[in-house]
């Protein structure tokens, strides 16, 4: 099922196995977030960001385990590229806190979600995003 | 003191207009595509192009500032993905729309602090105002509160 938005359903199409990356991560507060509530924080990335697709920011489907500034095509800061992250609940709430301090350079020039209840409920919808669907 | 005069003085890392303008630029096209429908019907289509100048508008001051930076400007996509399978009606539109507006004020409103000029703050704001009237709009358009909170985020 997908709604109008583009919202994946809570699991991905692998099941609870789609979030064995995830599971794998180390440091990770593995169900601390609702991901409903972090739909409609997600709602505000969706000027720059969609789940399925690039847009000037690249898909966040796929992003759990995913190596930062690796999206093949995706044009990327070389901040992002070279900052060695790998995305996890605990990079994640990094970056998200602060992009500005985390990845100085990064092209994503926003001031961050401060709110540690709603970076939870963001990283726990973008984990439930799951991986990227076969094209 | 205009806007790009400002970003100059400060010498403003340009990537981060240059998402600005990238979004911007993604904006325009998806009005485009949404006028090219037929799925917009009077008066519904000239608020969409009218909404579509003032993206333009954002667009073309942010592109003067980036080029005033001596940065390279990012030009539009040849292409731009949009969810089209999910869009069959006028209300259909005019809701992704006003997703796309609601994420503009967001990210905006993440912008400003950025911005450690207060003239340069300011005017961000003044582009986060203009696409909030959007949302606004483009809400009330199907029905739903136009104003649904006292505080954006």
């Amino acid at each position: 099922m997908k709604s109008e938005k583009g919202v994946r359903p809570l699991f991905p199409p692998g099941g609870i196995w789609g979030l064995t990356p995830f599971l794998l991560a180390p440091n990770i507060a593995f169900g601390a977030g609702d991901p409903k509530a972090g739909e409609q924080v997600y709602s505000r990335c969706l000027a720059c960001h969609a789940i399925d697709y690039d847009r000037t920011g690249p898909h966040h489907c796929g992003l759990i385990g995913r190596k930062a500034g690796s999206v093949p095509g995706f044009q990327y800061s070389e901040a992002m590229k070279k900052s060695g992250i790998v995305w996890n609940a605990k990079t994640l709430d990094q970056f998200i806190r602060d992009p500005l301090k985390t990845v100085p350079g990064t092209a994503m020039g926003y001031d961050g979600v401060k709110d540690p209840k709603e970076r939870a409920d963001l990283i726990a919808y973008l984990v439930a995003a799951g991986p990227c669907k076969k094209q | 003191m205009s806007f790009f005069a400002y970003a100059s003085a400060l010498a403003l890392p340009d990537n981060r207009l240059n998402t600005a303008l990238g979004a911007e630029l993604e904006a325009i096209a998806a009005y485009q595509a949404g006028a090219e429908s037929g799925l917009l019907q009077k008066p519904v289509l000239e608020l969409a192009v009218t909404f579509q100048g003032h993206h333009k508008e954002h667009a073309e001051i942010l592109r003067k500032t980036v080029t005033q930076l001596g940065g390279k400007p990012v030009d539009a996509k040849a292409k731009y993905t949009f969810p089209v399978e999910t869009l069959k009606t006028q209300a259909d539109v005019l809701k992704f729309a006003a997703s796309l507006e609601k994420g503009a004020v967001s990210a905006y409103l993440g912008a400003v602090p950025v911005f450690g000029n207060r003239d340069l703050a300011k005017a961000a704001a003044s582009i986060l105002g203009d696409e909030a009237m959007h949302w606004a709009v483009l809400r009330n358009a199907v029905g739903e509160a136009p104003v649904p909170s006292a505080f954006v985020s």
